[in-house]
């Protein structure tokens, strides 16, 4: 636990040290969702949109944009570690990869809780409120966190398995489709193009955005939220264990 | 004894310049992937905002994207270019043309020629792929050269404006100060809707932003229909022509450091 | 307008809130001449390099190139002149021949002169093997000689060489050596060239600036230097290392002491090579005996230390006295 300790007080002090990484992540998100809920407010004329404020229903957006921030972070962390030979002297240690990769995770965790609690009050102090109260806002934290350690652990595994920065940032590209062709813009059952909609339907991203909302807008929706944690946790999981195994064979000791 | 003049020096930073582009995937992909991504959201994903009430626009919400998708594909490629320019100050390559260069003027029109090339490949590709998901062109051929020379002006703006910037801070920290005037620039604007359905602080945002101008120019070329087509060039020309003072000024900041 | 192929009068270059790293230079370089701009790490070598080849403007003085004002004539200067400076300026995207196609073409040049005239440089560095590989690939001797191509394309009448060799193994150095001379005296091309190795000015250069913080603090061709300290110095080591402190007691009745090994004493004649064989006497006298003796004539190092009270090699001021073992 020492270990782990240690490794999670370096990875969150190094990332908030890192202003370049923690101020795009709060602060583009917050601008979009401004520009957005302004600009498309007329689209809540349209006949089932569930809300009758853009905003309320853009909300979910940034939770998404910053967990793509945090994999951008994690991976570019980990990057940073292996082509300055970092990871080779924490090599050199009786280190556990186990506490290695679970310190490298809190550091996730840490931005992500920072980016929950910013959109939190932010969707409170401008919005309409979160429809499923105090208690609602406790689990869309534990969403949003489990979302980022989703997104997070895929960059913390790219940058294992690949060892560079640059390998990281051209995943950005595949994050950055994930959400857009969800039901970012719109509810899906009012996505027109059938095309759009199956793919929509395909990705998991919208069941994220979807429990996210689901809070927000309506309150407790039992299907959204195991939806949203079953496809935000089984990446998680697959991306956690992916990566524990590129550590594996990056830090192999004999 | 160099025989090296404005035309030669501009062509061979042209040449360079687009040689790396097209023989670079990480370069060639973000002026091609982020506007695809962008049309595809909204004209996939948003295509039915055009029965929103009072949405009247007729070759339908797929053509309406598009003549944003371009001015964003335009802009962003003069934007990406700048990225380069930037670079060359941070590693120093940037010496080697100051030196090499008799002209140095040239060196500027040389960037601006390499992101006009790049812009018309992008825009190019974009385009075909959005015939074939349904854009639909009403207007004639003038129209048509009209729509794509904003386009360009629009680029060469994005250019000379990240030229500037790149020239006077020299280093890539100079990305987010190029990236971000552009990128409100573009947003501020009817990008999903018609000005006359957007609300809010965006809808006062958008009554200021000369991209709102070209934006509606540009839907009015599409639609056969051309609209505020003088004030939409009359600004654009205003904006190139600021933006080529301004990286004038740029190329004397950077004479003026080692 | 200056007939001299490198002129300046009191060039001044200060940065803001910092030192002037060029603080009122006079020099004067004539055509066909390998002047060796000689100082240490921050003596404004390269500063001075950048102003005579327009990438800095002066804050204050003149300076003429190739008979051109630099500041008001900069176009015409780098017409006139070539350059490889510290940071070899390559793009690692690109290839050897793709960079002599850059550089060509910058220069005016197209088509079939251009690639003649590319062909026939790499082949004078040695790079015709690697010339279409990437520059990112190459390693730092390479990325030199490509430079030193580059910088010969428009067949320049002035070549600026900003520590050429540094960092360079000894045979590229060699390599590189060569290939100046044989610039300067095939062509009469003139060369100046920075340097902070004495060896490399002693060899190359008909005449050398010493600078330090600014200032030229001596000039002449490296004999004249080094005559102008006119004594040789004489270095004892001895076999049992616990005689080093009377080593140094018998020499010190010679000269004033100087840097040498730290194994040794080392002294400064005053009275010329002449005194050698008192020095032999007087070892023997004291029953030291010696494993090496050296005379060594004066060095541009020694020039650098009489002027500035430092060594040019090194970073410790003068000792008088080492400290035993």
């Amino acid at each position: 636990m020492t270990d782990v300790a240690l490794l999670a007080q370096r990875s969150v002090v190094r990332t908030l040290r890192q202003p370049a990484m923690v101020v795009p992540s709060l602060v583009f998100p917050l601008l979009l969702l401004s520009i957005n809920s302004s600009g498309l407010e007329t689209a809540t004329h349209l006949p089932g949109f569930p809300t009758d404020s853009y905003f309320q229903f853009a909300l979910a957006i940034p939770f998404i944009q910053g967990a793509l921030f945090s994999a951008n972070s994690a991976g570019t962390n980990v990057a940073s570690d292996i082509e300055t030979g970092f990871l080779n002297r924490l090599s050199l240690t009786p280190l556990r990869r186990v506490s290695l990769m679970m310190g490298q995770l809190t550091g996730i965790l840490a931005l992500g809780l920072i980016q929950a609690v910013t959109f939190v009050a932010v969707g409170l102090a401008f919005g309409d409120g979160i429809a499923a109260g105090p208690g609602g806002v406790v689990v869309l934290v534990l969403l949003s966190l489990t979302i980022s350690l989703a997104f997070g652990a895929v960059g913390a595994f790219v940058a294992l398995r690949a060892g560079n920065g640059e390998a990281v940032q051209g995943t950005f590209p595949l994050f950055f489709a994930a959400l857009f062709l969800s039901s970012m813009s719109l509810p899906r059952d009012l996505i027109e193009a059938d095309w759009f909609r199956t793919i929509a339907t395909w990705n998991p991203v919208s069941y994220m955005l979807e429990g996210i909302r689901s809070l927000v807008i309506e309150g407790w929706d039992g299907e959204a939220l195991a939806l949203a944690f079953a496809c935000a946790g089984g990446i998680a999981a697959i991306a956690v264990a992916a990566a524990g195994s590129a550590l594996r064979t990056r830090m192999v000791r004999t | 004894m160099s025989r090296g003049s404005f035309v030669s020096v501009a062509r061979a930073v042209a040449w360079r310049n687009i040689h790396n582009w097209a023989t670079n995937p990480t370069l060639i992909i973000p002026g091609l992937l982020f506007p695809m991504f962008f049309f595809t959201a909204f004209a996939g994903g948003l295509s039915r905002i055009d029965n929103v009430p009072g949405f009247e626009y007729g070759p339908g919400y797929t053509t309406f994207v598009y003549g944003f998708i371009l001015l964003q594909a335009a802009t962003f490629g003069g934007v990406f270019s700048a990225f380069s320019i930037a670079r060359d100050f941070e590693s120093g390559f940037s010496r080697r043309l100051m030196l090499g260069a008799a002209n140095r003027n040239g060196i500027v029109a040389g960037y601006w020629i390499a992101a006009l090339v790049r812009a018309a490949t992008n825009i190019a590709v974009i385009t075909v792929i959005a015939l074939v998901v349904g854009l639909e062109i009403h207007g004639n051929g003038v129209d048509v050269v009209g729509l794509y020379t904003l386009a360009l002006l629009m680029n060469a703006f994005a250019l000379l404006f990240g030229t500037g910037v790149a020239m006077r801070l020299r280093t890539m920290q100079a990305g987010p100060a190029i990236q971000t005037p552009a990128f409100l620039l573009l947003f501020l604007a009817p990008v999903w809707v018609p000005y006359d359905l957007l609300t809010g602080w965006v809808q006062a945002a958008a009554s200021v932003n000369p991209v709102t101008l070209v934006l509606e120019a540009d839907r009015g070329f599409l639609e056969g229909d051309p609209t505020k087509v003088l004030p939409a060039f009359a600004v654009v020309a205003l904006l190139v022509s600021i933006s080529v003072l301004w990286a004038r000024g740029g190329l004397r900041s950077a004479e003026r450091v080692a | 307008m200056s007939d001299a192929a490198i002129e300046t009068q009191g060039l001044v270059r200060e940065f803001k809130k910092g030192p002037r790293a060029v603080d009122g230079i006079d020099l004067r370089v004539e055509p066909g001449e390998v002047y060796g701009f000689l100082g240490p790490n921050g003596a404004g070598k390269s500063t001075t390099v950048h102003m005579l080849t327009t990438l800095l403007p002066p804050t204050d003085g003149r300076a003429w190139v190739a008979g051109h004002d630099i500041v008001e004539d900069g176009a015409a200067v780098r017409a006139t002149i070539g350059a490889a400076l510290q940071d070899a300026a390559l793009d690692p995207f690109l290839t050897g021949r793709e960079h002599m196609k850059l550089q060509t073409a910058l220069h005016g040049m197209r088509g079939a002169e251009a690639r003649e005239r590319s062909d026939a440089l790499l082949e004078r560095v040695g790079l015709v093997q690697a010339a279409d590989r990437r520059v990112g690939g190459y390693s730092g001797g390479m990325k030199r000689r490509l430079d030193l191509a580059l910088a010969l394309v428009h067949r320049p009448r002035i070549l600026f060489l900003d520590e050429p060799t540094t960092g360079l193994d000894p045979q590229s150095r060699s390599a590189l050596w060569e290939e100046v001379q044989r610039l300067a005296a095939d062509r009469g091309v003139t060369v100046f060239l920075t340097t902070q190795y004495l060896e490399e000015a002693d060899v190359l250069a008909d005449r050398v600036g010493i600078i330090d913080r600014g200032h030229i603090v001596a000039e002449g061709t490296p004999e004249e230097l080094k005559d102008e300290i006119g004594r040789p110095s004489v270095e004892a080591i001895p076999q049992d290392p616990d005689q080093l402190a009377r080593t140094k007691q018998v020499l010190a009745r010679f000269g004033e002491s100087v840097t040498g090994s730290p194994k040794g004493a080392s002294v400064r004649l005053s009275g010329g090579d002449a005194q050698l064989a008192e020095v032999v006497r007087a070892l023997d006298a004291e029953s030291i005996e010696i494993n090496e003796l050296q005379l060594h004539a004066p060095t541009l190092d020694d020039v650098f230390l009489a002027k500035t009270g430092r060594s040019l090699e090194g970073d410790a001021e003068v000792e008088t006295e080492v400290a035993a073992a």
